[in-house]
């Protein structure tokens, strides 16, 4: 089992870091998510995974032979704030699609360099 | 209950701030207090660990190594001041004007969560706990930077974003895989029980990925690019507050988790960033020579400049430690005045391009002068607090006979004077461009604006006057920081160390 949890979290990472190194805004998104649920598979294989051991203590059950919570609500924080970053870049890539038309990054920048010196910037 | 305080006193100001009426003049009021309520408890926790040292909180009392604690040594009380301090000058130059657009998306609540998220990353004494608080001072952060709506602030917050966000998930991984070993997130406990369960290549790839994250969020060569692409854009206030807090928090991250968990100083990750150190300042001043605007210029200088913080770690000595301690709160002083300073520039001219600048030297002869303390200071001219700073880092790499790192260090400072000379003759000693001088009422600084520039230009004054004073106070932090033991004990309790063995 914690080999295979090892190997989605290598190819998470992989395809993830591989989707950020593309020029496109939504890969880039899809990319951070993928790499995000890379590290929290990552967090949960690393902390060593216990099978039908719920931690949850009841009379005649020693704890070393429960699982460990504390990795579970690592992923959970983790998953948390991952969602909200997600949906706050999903709000920022739809904002610069909006004004620039375009979904290249490399060409938003570039038009960005133009727009700055034509453009003064408000206080 | 007081360690604290200044998480609490934002968060509680950023809620009301969402509750009361919109009406600006409240609002930069309600703000303005609210910095200033930090001010005082960090003042005050700076005080008790001054007379008592650590000041240790265990939040909702939960004993240490199972719930979140909040440790202050003197480092941490330092920073927190430092951050109280910049959070007064920003929210105290909001009075000056904001964007009214700006204003109603939320400005004043998003300046305090940074503040939060900063002083709660400096507090912590969980590293997972560490994690979270860059998390909340980077949403507040993306927000901040993404209040407008000109392509360019949008790009550079994509910019800002993405790296960010990929340095987050290095973070993580690294935290996951050090759970996976130690079995503890507290600080206190990874540094007692992780040196005897750690191995060679563990140990390695560990501090490699935490070298990857925090070098992302200080701004390290080769990791900074997110930096000088995005800080130009955003408001001067917002400039100010970013470059003088979170790349320094991403350099606090870095000392205090490898001071704590990798404590052999001949380990091959230090000899790494002892590299990335001297290349982060040349290739950081030399960019810095190429731009032809006033905050880009600043941009590179701050890259340049974390260089100068982070070398100290790599030495490994108390005193070049001290140094990269003296020299963060130097740092962190000038950079934001100088982005204030920008602000002025924006004012008046609209623009922060050194070719359409020029001509206040005869105007304001007054406000040239005051941009030159914060300007000669960065440049470590003596005998303002940027020579002192640069003497403290600088001395102790003789000391440890890296005398090609010393002269590396020295030509980098002659780069930053030649920079700052030409971004003061530049910005006021020459006379106004053609264009600008021709078009309508320029109008002049006021009061507002300059109060809160002035405020910071004396406090940096005051760490030059005061320069005996401050370096006890960074040597004796920088022996706490290679103290270990006297952390464990702190946070744990006396019996903690035997306890362990």
């Amino acid at each position: 089992m914690e080999l295979l949890l090892a190997i989605v979290a290598g190819v998470l990472y992989a395809s993830g870091l591989y989707l950020m190194l593309r020029r496109r805004l939504a890969q880039l998104i899809i990319g951070l998510g993928l790499l995000s649920n890379g590290s929290n598979i990552l967090i949960l294989s690393a902390a060593g995974v216990t099978r039908a051991r719920p931690p949850l203590m009841t009379p005649g059950v020693s704890g070393d032979q429960l699982a460990d919570p504390v990795p579970q609500s690592l992923i959970l924080t983790a998953i948390v704030i991952g969602f909200g970053v997600l949906a706050f870049s999903l709000v920022l890539a739809h904002r610069v699609h909006q004004s620039t038309a375009s979904d290249d990054i490399d060409a938003i920048g570039s038009d960005a360099a133009r727009a700055l010196s034509d453009k003064p910037d408000p206080l | 209950m007081l360690l604290a305080l200044p998480i609490l006193v934002p968060l509680l100001t950023a809620i009301l701030l969402h509750l009361l009426p919109q009406r600006s003049r409240l609002l930069r009021v309600v703000a303005f207090s609210g910095s200033l309520g930090v001010l005082i408890a960090a003042v005050w926790i700076f005080v008790l660990v001054q007379r008592d040292g650590f000041q240790v909180l265990q939040v909702a009392s939960w004993p240490a190594p199972f719930g979140i604690t909040l440790v202050a040594d003197l480092f941490s009380a330092v920073m927190v001041v430092m951050v109280s301090i910049i959070g007064v000058a920003v929210t105290g130059s909001s009075f000056a004007g904001v964007d009214p657009r700006r204003e109603a998306l939320g400005f004043h609540p998003l300046i305090q969560v940074v503040l939060m998220g900063v002083a709660g990353a400096f507090l912590t004494g969980d590293i997972f706990n560490l994690y979270v608080w860059f998390e909340v001072m980077l949403i507040g952060s993306f927000v901040l930077m993404s209040l407008h709506r000109t392509r360019a602030q949008l790009h550079a917050a994509f910019t800002y974003v993405g790296l960010n966000l990929l340095a987050s998930a290095f973070l993580l991984t690294a935290i996951g895989l050090l759970y996976g070993q130690a079995g503890t997130l507290n600080f206190a406990d990874l540094a007692r029980a992780w040196p005897e369960r750690r191995t060679a290549g563990l140990d390695a790839a560990l501090s490699m990925l935490f070298l990857t994250a925090f070098g992302i969020k200080a701004g390290l060569f080769p990791l900074f690019f997110w930096l000088p692409a995005s800080y130009h854009t955003p408001p001067a206030a917002v400039g100010a507050l970013l470059a003088g807090l979170l790349t320094k928090v991403g350099v606090y991250a870095m000392i205090r988790v490898f001071t704590l968990l990798f404590p052999d100083p001949k380990a091959g990750v230090y000899s790494v960033l002892l590299v990335l150190s001297a290349v982060t300042m040349v290739v950081g001043l030399i960019g810095a020579l190429a731009q032809r605007d006033f905050r880009r210029v600043l941009s590179f200088n701050l890259v340049g400049h974390i260089g100068f913080t982070t070398v100290g770690l790599a030495l490994w000595t108390p005193a070049a430690l001290a140094g990269s301690i003296l020299y963060v709160l130097h740092h962190m002083l000038v950079i934001s005045t100088l982005f204030l300073v920008s602000g002025l520039f924006l004012r008046q001219r609209r623009t922060t391009d050194l070719a359409a600048l020029g001509g206040l030297y005869r105007s304001q002869p007054g406000v040239a002068c005051l941009a030159l303390v914060p300007l000669f200071s960065l440049a470590g001219i003596p005998p303002l607090s940027g020579f002192i700073a640069k003497l403290a880092v600088v001395a102790p790499m003789v000391g440890a006979r890296q005398y090609l790192l010393a002269a590396v260090a020295l030509s980098v400072s002659l780069l930053t004077v030649l920079s700052m000379a030409r971004l003061w003759e530049e910005s006021f000693w020459k006379p106004a461009a053609a264009s600008t001088s021709s078009s309508v009422a320029q109008p002049r600084l006021g009061v507002a604006i300059l109060t809160p520039i002035a405020f910071l230009v004396s406090l940096t004054i005051g760490l030059t006057v005061l320069a005996g004073p401050v370096s006890t106070v960074t040597a004796r932090a920088a022996e706490q920081l290679l103290d270990r033991n006297a952390y464990v004990r702190a946070v744990l309790g006396q019996g903690a160390l035997r306890a362990g063995r």
